[in-house]
């Protein structure tokens, strides 16, 4: 019995298949969802606010393993997961990684209508479209910003030097995350012109050295690398830190819980992060993913997902409805701001040694996990 | 032992036998029976095969997998493992001043850690094991287990609450007019916790080792005219020695294998052997530089337990 239903499913899945290919190997539509959706996202990715009524529309069942970071995203997928999850919300600093590594599949963007909505920067960024093919579906973005204590730290900080000097000496914190490295960089191609940084993410070893001897020299002063967004949080809560680097997300947080803080994007720039949910190589659940990215693009769900994490989306029509369920907050995200807006922010991207430039120069990123763990010591 | 139980299947056996003469699959189990009566090293052999089994495959196999693969290496740019035998790995950990940091902090801190266990532990052993009456004694059991029945990370999310900034210690600091400690998220801090959830580990061998001292030997002690003093330096110490030799092997390789307080208590210099271990795996996935890491506090632990062994911890176990 068990048998024969085996070999009515493979039938069935051929059948879908034959019927959905297109003749670029793409499919050209959507079939009949399998049942289940599994992901790998960020915690707070999957709320139940725009998840219920999903499974409810599609009558696919989400399963969500979450991630604490990038490199645990590619781990997880490394490890056998690009057979086991369907959808990945990666990162700028994991999505060319994940592609080179052949574990995520290109995606048919005709079959999420929403895509055509999308601001067009995002449309089709450098970190989740390769020579023309699109590996995913962008979702949401956001800056790095500088978050601070208005009671203790005055004046209000407008440069990044604020964490890498001894004024604030143990009460700094800033993620433990080897792209911070990039920061140290944008830092100091405005600080130290002479170095020529370009591009944070495409550094030659003299560059990149130069960064880490900053990073080096910053971690006396640093009272905690933070590795999940609570623990920065309860640092600036309990007074234990006043300054650093961090998200929208832990200022809304911190606000709600009255703590006198701000943030400010500093006079040098920031970098950011582009979410893309991109299609795992060997997805169990093909159908059901594809009808996630149309669903999860829709500006509503957009809306809801921006301001329920505290962050941007990348459907430009999505501003409306943002506003509606929190006054203003269209604004406060910068969904609206103008394309010199985006100018400023320096998105992630896997650091490779091949640099724009044609040259085979750069230092690649496992060089700068190694890095980034020995200069923590 | 295992003769008596012999002997008694011989007998249910030849019961058997009377009862159901001529059945064919009785038959051969009486046979089978039989032979492996004749054949004491087929029934060791039978007996003792699924532990062994067990034993080399999920405890050794592994150990061995670990070894072994500490000895390949990871593609930089797919990062996937190539099996290259090299001993890139383990010249990377030695050369770098990094990681010779990193091992020295998680083998002093282990080791502050179990002297101060010792310490704390000897004076309350001694109380619970030869001075408290048997109810005071169940009482304080029950105390020293109570931690153990809470999950570990709740301990130690309280400590990282208490020795906040704004925590409960400064806050009761600056109520006796004293100064604020400024301990959060520094290495006194890793020692503190890992001091005080591991003080049970300490308690209960150095606690078996002394109730193990005969009455006798106190008496014979006072009646040679021994001081107390004298009774403890020369009799319970030396008695009790296997019992603190015994704890240190729980306190010393807990606090090696350790990588969860270091991240919640620890501060911005506080990595151990096993974070490193834990963000090549997770992080970096890299799992031949995270093994080769791996066998230095396997190592470290291997001389422990020789001079352990020589100083007769196991027989307090």
């Amino acid at each position: 019995m068990k048998r024969v239903i085996v070999v009515v499913a493979a039938v069935a899945a051929l059948a879908v298949q034959a019927a959905t290919a297109g003749p670029t190997g793409l499919p050209t539509s959507i079939g009949k969802g399998e049942g289940q959706l599994n992901l790998i996202a960020w915690e707070g990715y999957t709320q139940p606010e725009w998840v219920k009524p999903f499974e409810k529309e599609t009558g696919c069942q989400v399963n969500a393993k979450y991630a604490g970071s990038s490199d645990e995203m590619v781990a997880l997928m490394s490890q056998g997961g690009d057979s086991q999850y369907d959808l990945v919300s990666a990162s700028g600093d994991a999505s060319l990684r994940l592609i080179y590594s052949k574990l995520v599949q290109p995606v048919n963007v005709k079959l999420v209508p929403s895509w055509k909505q999308f601001n067009p920067a995002f449309q089709s960024p450098p970190n989740n479209t390769v020579d023309g093919v699109h590996y995913g579906i962008s979702l949401q973005w956001g800056p790095n910003t500088l978050l601070y204590n208005t009671k203790l730290v005055k004046p209000k900080p407008t440069s990044w030097a604020a964490i890498y000097s001894p004024k604030y000496k143990g009460k700094i914190t800033v993620p433990d995350n080897p792209i911070q490295i990039a920061d140290a960089a944008l830092y100091l191609s405005k600080s130290q012109p002479s170095l020529g940084i370009t591009d944070p993410y495409e550094l030659t070893q003299a560059q990149f050295n130069a960064a880490i001897a900053l990073l080096k020299q910053q971690r006396p002063l640093i009272v905690k690398y933070w590795a999940l967004a609570s623990d920065e949080i309860d640092l600036f809560k309990n007074g234990d830190a006043v300054i650093g680097a961090s998200w929208p997300y832990q200022l809304s947080t911190l606000k709600a819980a009255n703590a006198p803080v701000a943030d400010t994007i500093p006079k040098e720039g920031a970098t950011g992060w582009l979410d893309t949910w991109m299609l795992s190589a060997n997805a169990p659940h093909p159908n059901c993913a594809y009808k996630w990215l149309a669903y999860i693009s829709t500006p509503k769900v957009q809306a809801e997902q921006a301001v329920s994490y505290g962050e941007t989306p990348v459907n430009s029509k999505a501003c409306p409805y943002m506003n509606k369920i929190a006054k203003g907050s269209c604004a406060q995200y910068h969904a609206n701001a103008p394309l010199a807006y985006y100018k400023q922010i320096k998105f992630w991207k896997t650091p490779l040694a091949t640099c724009d430039n044609g040259k085979n120069d750069c230092v690649a990123y496992p060089e700068w996990q190694t890095a980034w763990t020995e200069m923590k010591g | 032992m295992a003769d008596g139980l012999d002997g008694n299947e011989g007998v249910a056996l030849s019961g058997l036998d009377r009862t159901s003469a001529g059945l064919p699959a009785r038959k051969a189990r009486r046979t089978f029976g039989g032979f492996l009566w004749r054949a004491p090293w087929l029934r060791a052999v039978l007996l003792l095969a699924p532990p062994v089994a067990w034993f080399a495959l999920i405890y050794l196999a592994a150990l061995v997998y670990l070894f072994v693969s500490a000895f390949w290496q990871v593609n930089p740019f797919t990062s996937e493992i190539e099996r290259i035998w090299n001993v890139h790995n383990f010249t990377t950990i030695f050369s770098s001043g990094a990681y010779r940091a990193i091992a020295l902090r998680t083998v002093g801190i282990a080791a502050a850690t179990t002297l101060t266990d010792a310490v704390l532990a000897f004076p309350f052993a001694y109380y619970m094991a030869r001075v408290a009456a048997p109810r005071k004694r169940a009482v304080l059991f029950v105390l020293v287990l109570l931690p153990l029945w809470s999950s570990y990370l709740v301990r130690v999310y309280a400590w990282r609450q208490i020795l906040d900034h704004d925590g409960v210690l400064n806050w009761s600091l600056e109520k006796l007019g004293l100064p604020a400690a400024n301990i959060a998220y520094t290495n006194t801090a890793v020692w503190l916790v890992f001091s005080y959830v591991w003080l049970p580990f300490m308690i209960l061998p150095v606690y078996a080792a002394l109730e193990r001292i005969p009455e006798s030997m106190f008496e014979a002690s006072a009646d040679l005219g021994a001081r107390a003093w004298s009774t403890v330096r020369r009799i319970v110490i030396p008695l009790a020695l296997p019992g603190l030799v015994a704890g240190s092997i729980f306190t010393f390789s807990l606090t090696l294998g350790d990588y969860i307080t270091p991240t919640l208590v620890g501060g911005a210099s506080s990595q151990f052997i096993g974070n490193v271990v834990f963000s090549s795996v997770g992080i970096a996935n890299n799992i031949p530089f995270a093994a080769a890491f791996a066998t230095v506090p396997l190592v470290i632990m291997g001389v422990y337990l020789v001079v352990a062994r020589r100083l007769g911890a196991f027989e307090a176990l």
